[in-house]
This record gives structure tokens, C-alpha cells and sequence, in this order.
């Protein structure tokens, strides 16, 4: 029995924000089913009790002085943007035309 | 005669800081072997033949004016595409940054750039690090100095392969699964990653934050080392990085190269011999053949037992999506790269959804999806957590052996570099190739991989896996290693010119 369907891998896509053909979803859903399967094995793993490890050098608790530093200077980092407009980011409108 | 291309980095360094040799001079030559020969190999994504020979002349100078320099000055070197580089092309291979130009170097750029080092370019790698071939590159893929019509591994094919066919003595790859020894395994060339915080990830364009380790490609250990030392350190912009001294591993290929590992143990994990079936028997002949030049350079070989291993591959392919599709979701054509879909008519999320539709490879999406599925509510326990904790469990059998033993030996790499379009159709095929690589990614440690022999003309690495800040034993046994051997297996790879 399959893991996933193309169904969900198509919400997942959406949540995603990935705008996938048919074609892919087709691939991906056969394909994803494999890797989920494996990944099934973790279920024999007795993890009771156990922490889980979100880095590998355990840390807390990272501090620094507050002191200002310089930032990147504004047209550098504009200038790698596809669109920009009054010395910021241009971006398609966000709200329907009725909203 | 040796040519200057075939002179190791350290010999190159000494060349240029006693006179002998200028660094313009070095440079011109690996540019030159570049024109030659990436035609053929596609190592490069970018060549920076100007900036290159410009930091050459400065330090050439400086070597006339008497300066004392550092122990790579004036040595060329090349960086992966995933590492920003300030006023160079930064693509990490994807469509999606194609053009972008980074306002910034990463830490160790900088590092590099104090330390001297001509930048050749920027070498091609499997989009953002994900895969093991180089074959998801969005530009095109790298070939095997060795058999250009094999693979060079990955996802750091480009430099594993630009130090093999002798573009460059030295390169920077970045290891989250195996990104550097893996490809240096199949290349026959020398890859090291270090301790998980020994150096700075800013400037890392980001894969899996809790795993990505950036670090030296060289063709040997002692090379490695060098450029270990120049690029580690504790960075206050990376709050991972660990504040501690830096292990000394140019002391430790030093003493290694002398060929006595009188004392040492070496670690041999049970379930990775248990599940001898996933390598191929000329790997497991070649390694093990090295494994008898250790013991007759008395290294003790010591059975370690590490149940978890089993599970790591699994557990990488929850954890490194997850954080990935975190990561990748700054790609939404607004601030850096590609726009698609911007024709007044679609809404903003209807143009990032074509953009990243557009700009992300088939890899990239496959794990993408994955790793919005592992996070996903309802699924969050049964996956990324429950793979955080088996994490834990790696650690643990790690923490555990180290107890018994120095450092952990394996092959590097179950199969040596497979033809291209071999695995790309069954992802899980792919991913196989990390299955020995991946456990010291989990736990955080060092492991290098050095060049043990051949299987059917191709090379086959050894990997040496060490405790957390213990990066100098594998250096010390990755060069005893090489000590057994009359030429340096990287100096027998064919020559490219004229396929």
C-alpha cells in the first residue's frame, strides 16, 4: 500500500509554494513512496525516554554584546533583486483588486 | 620534470615564500590547465582569471618586500558554488540564483582572502547540495578526471574533480551528508569534514543548518590540514560555531606521515560489516587491504558496536529535508535570483509559486515536499521528531565507542563512481551513496576520507571518523595511510586532454 498519494504530495506542493506540473506529481508521488518507506523502519527504534538532538554540538543560550555594526550598504543588496523601486523591493500586488 | 600543476600545496607555498616559484606564476598555470582541460571535466561554473591573478601579484610583491606571509599565501584555490562570495557569481547551482551577485563574503572567504589564496572560481555542485552525483546540477554535470564517463560524486563533484584533474591543489566543498568525502572517495582525491562548529557556516547558502560543515579538498592530508587551519575558528556570526582552541591538524599529518600508529586504535562498526552486502566487493577488497597496511603500521583493530547506524539514512532524509524546506523558503523571487510569472496579472504568491516552480530542480522539490510532509501537523511526531531522537541514539553509539577506540574506519562509499543517469531515476538508489558518510554528519564529529586503492580502475576511499574536536586523529591516520604508498593515488589520475 502506498504511503502517499498524488493528492497529497499536490497539497504539499501547495503548501509549499511550488507550482508542479502533472507530470511531476505523477514522479514524485511513486517516488516519495519509496523514500516514506524506509523511513518506516524508524518506527522499530525504541525511543522511549529518549531526547531528541535538534544540533550537534549541544549549546544554550548564545549570547553577544549588543553593539551596532555596520549593515550592508542598500544599494549592494538591491542590486540583487529582480525588481526594485524607491529604494526597496518591488513586489507584485499582494490583495485581489475587490478586497 | 615535475610540472608546477603537480606539486602539492604545501610544496607550492614553500616555492612561492622562499622565491623559488611566483604565485603569478603558479596561477597562471592552474588557469591554464583550466582552459585545457574543464571543457572536458565542467568543474567550473565560474573562472575569475583576473581576481586571481591580481591577489597573485599582491602577494608576490609582498614576498619582495620581505613580508612574512601565511602557510598558503599565494596558493590558488577554488570554492563551491554553495559558499558567498563577494562581487562573484553565487548560484549554489540553481536556477533560482542564477546572475545573483552576494554584496558579502562568507567567513571563510574572508579567512581565505587574509590567508592570501588566489580565487580560480566557483565549482559546480548538485543543486543546493542535494544529491550525490553532481547530476542535479541546474547547469550541467561535472565529469570523473578518471573515466569522463562516470560521475564525480557530490553534491561537491565540481571541486572533488577540479583537485583531481589538477585545476586547482586546493578547493573548498561542504560536507551535510557526505558532500565532501564522497566525492573525494570517487575521485581519489583527499576530503575533509570537520567537527560540526569548528568553522563558520555565515555565508553558507543554508541546506540543513544543523548538518552543513564547510571544509578543505585537497590531494592529501597534510594539503588538508593546511587549509583546515586557515578556515576553522570560532566566528561570533555563527552562534553554532564552537569557541575552543583548533584541533592542531597540521601536527597531526605531520606525525602521521611518519608512518608509526604504535597505540592506536581504530574502531570497525559491526553493523556496517554486518551490512557488507550495500558495498561492492572491490570497495570491501581495497579497504581492506588498507585496513592490513594500518595494522602493519600498528594500529590495534578494535570491533565496535553501533546498533543505531542502521537507522541513519533514514533518519538523515527526515531531518535534512525538513530543515531544508525551511531554509529554501527564503527563494521567493523577491529579494535575490529569479522572478517568474510577473506579467501584472498573477498576485504575489501566484508569482512565487512560479518562480520557485521555475527555479528549483527535481531534487530540490522531491525534498522540499518531503520535508513539508515530515513537519506537517499530524505527521511531526511519527518523523522529524521521532528522527530527532534517533539521532540522539547515533550520538550515542558514537559517544560510546569513542570510549573503546580512537577513531572509526570505514569505506567511505559503497560503490565507486557510477555512470551518469545510473541512479537518477530511483532517488533511494542515490541517496545509498551516503550510507556510510552520513552517521559522523549526525553526531557532529570529523571525518575525513583519503584514498585507499582501485576497484576496476577506479579509486576507492577510506574514511576515518573521529570524536567531536578530535579532527587531528583522522588527519594523523589519513596520512599514514598515504605513507604506504610510493605515489600518491591522486598523482595517478589519467590525464583529460584531448577526450
Amino acid at each position: 500500500m502506498s504511503t502517499i498519494s498524488r493528492e497529497e504530495v499536490a497539497h504539499l506542493a501547495r503548501l509549499a509554494r511550488l507550482e508542479v506540473t502533472d507530470d511531476e506529481l505523477d514522479a514524485f508521488a511513486g517516488q516519495l513512496d519509496v523514500i516514506l518507506q524506509s523511513m518506516k523502519t524508524l518506527a522499530e527504534v525504541d525511543t522511549d525516554g529518549v531526547q531528541p538532538t535538534s544540533h550537534a554540538v549541544p549549546l544554550v543560550n548564545v549570547f553577544r554584546e549588543d553593539q551596532p555594526q555596520p549593515s550592508l550598504p542598500r544599494d549592494a543588496v538591491l542590486a540583487g533583486g529582480p525588481d526594485t523601486a524607491e529604494d526597496r523591493f518591488r513586489v507584485p500586488r499582494i490583495l485581489d483588486e475587490e478586497a | 620534470m615535475t610540472r608546477i600543476i603537480d606539486k602539492t600545496a604545501a610544496e607550492l607555498a614553500a616555492a612561492i615564500r622562499d622565491g623559488d616559484l611566483t604565485s603569478v606564476a603558479v596561477t597562471t598555470a592552474f588557469l591554464d590547465r583550466i582552459d585545457a582541460v574543464d571543457g572536458t571535466v565542467k568543474a567550473f561554473l565560474h573562472v575569475d582569471r583576473e581576481g586571481a591573478l591580481a591577489t597573485a601579484a599582491e602577494v608576490d610583491a609582498a614576498v619582495a618586500a620581505g613580508e612574512d606571509l601565511g602557510p598558503l599565501a599565494g596558493v590558488p584555490i577554488a570554492i563551491k558554488d554553495v559558499v558567498v562570495t563577494k562581487g562573484l557569481p553565487t548560484t549554489a547551482a540553481s536556477k533560482i540564483l542564477e546572475g545573483w551577485i552576494p554584496p558579502y563574503d562568507a567567513t571563510i572567504v574572508e579567512r581565505i582572502k587574509a590567508a592570501r589564496m588566489p580565487i580560480l572560481g566557483k565549482t559546480n555542485m548538485d543543486e543546493f547540495a542535494m544529491g550525490s552525483s553532481t547530476e542535479y546540477s541546474a547547469y550541467f554535470p561535472t565529469r570523473n578526471p578518471w573515466d569522463t564517463g562516470r560521475i564525480p560524486g557530490g553534491s561537491g563533484g565540481g571541486s572533488a574533480a577540479a583537485v583531481a584533474a589538477k585545476m586547482a591543489p586546493l578547493a573548498i566543498g561542504t560536507d551535510t551528508g557526505g558532500s565532501i568525502r564522497q566525492p573525494g572517495a570517487v575521485t581519489g582525491t583527499f576530503g575533509a569534514k570537520p567537527t560540526y562548529g569548528g568553522n563558520s557556516r555565515y555565508g553558507l547558502i543554508a541546506f540543513s543548518s544543523s548538518l552543513d560543515t564547510p571544509g578543505p579538498v585537497s590531494r592529501n592530508a597534510l594539503d588538508g590540514a593546511l587549509l583546515h587551519e586557515v578556515i576553522s575558528g570560532y566566528d561570533p556570526r555563527d552562534s553554532t560555531s564552537i569557541d575552543a582552541p583548533v584541533p592542531p591538524v597540521v601536527e597531526a599529518a605531520k606525525a602521521g606521515a611518519n608512518g608509526d600508529l604504535t597505540g592506536v586504535k581504530l574502531g570497525v562498526v559491526k553493523e556496517f560489516k554486518e551490512g557488507a552486502d550495500a558495498a561492492e566487493p572491490g570497495v570491501v577488497a581495497a579497504y581492506e587491504a588498507g585496513v592490513e597496511q594500518l595494522v602493519k603500521l600498528g594500529a590495534e583493530i578494535v570491533e565496535v558496536s553501533c546498533p543505531s547506524f542502521a537507522y541513519a539514512l533514514p533518519t538523515y532524509y527526515l531531518i535534512a529535508p525538513s530543515e531544508a524546506s525551511s531554509n529554501l523558503a527564503r527563494y521567493d523571487g523577491v529579494r535575490y535570483g529569479l522572478r517568474a510569472g510577473d506579467d501584472g496579472k498573477h498576485s504575489l504568491e501566484e508569482v512565487m509559486s512560479l518562480t520557485r516552480e521555475a527555479g528549483f530542480g527535481p531534487e530540490v522539490k522531491r525534498r522540499i515536499i518531503l520535508g513539508t510532509y515530515a513537519l506537517s501537523a499530524g505527521y511531526v511526531d511519527a518523523f522529524y521528531r521521532k528522527a530527532q531522537k534517533v539521532r540522539t541514539l547515533i550520538r550515542q553509539d558514537f559517544e560510546k565507542a569513542f570510549t573503546q577506540v580512537d577513531a572509526i574506519i570505514s569505506p567511505t562509499t559503497p560503490f565507486i563512481a557510477f555512470a551518469f543517469g545510473a541512479r537518477t531515476g530511483d532517488p533511494y538508489q542515490m541517496y545509498l551513496a551516503d550510507l556510510y558518510t552520513i552517521p559522523a554528519n549526525m553526531y557532529g564529529g570529523p571525518g575525513v576520507s583519503v584514498p585507499v586503492g582501485l576497484s576496476e580502475g577506479m579509486p576507492v576511499g577510506l574514511q576515518v571518523m573521529g570524536p567531536v574536536l578530535g579532527d587531528d586523529i583522522t588527519y594523523r591516520v589519513a596520512a599514514a595511510l598515504e605513507s604506504t604508498q610510493d605515489v600518491l593515488l591522486a598523482d595517478t589520475a589519467p590525464e583529460t586532454e584531448g577526450k
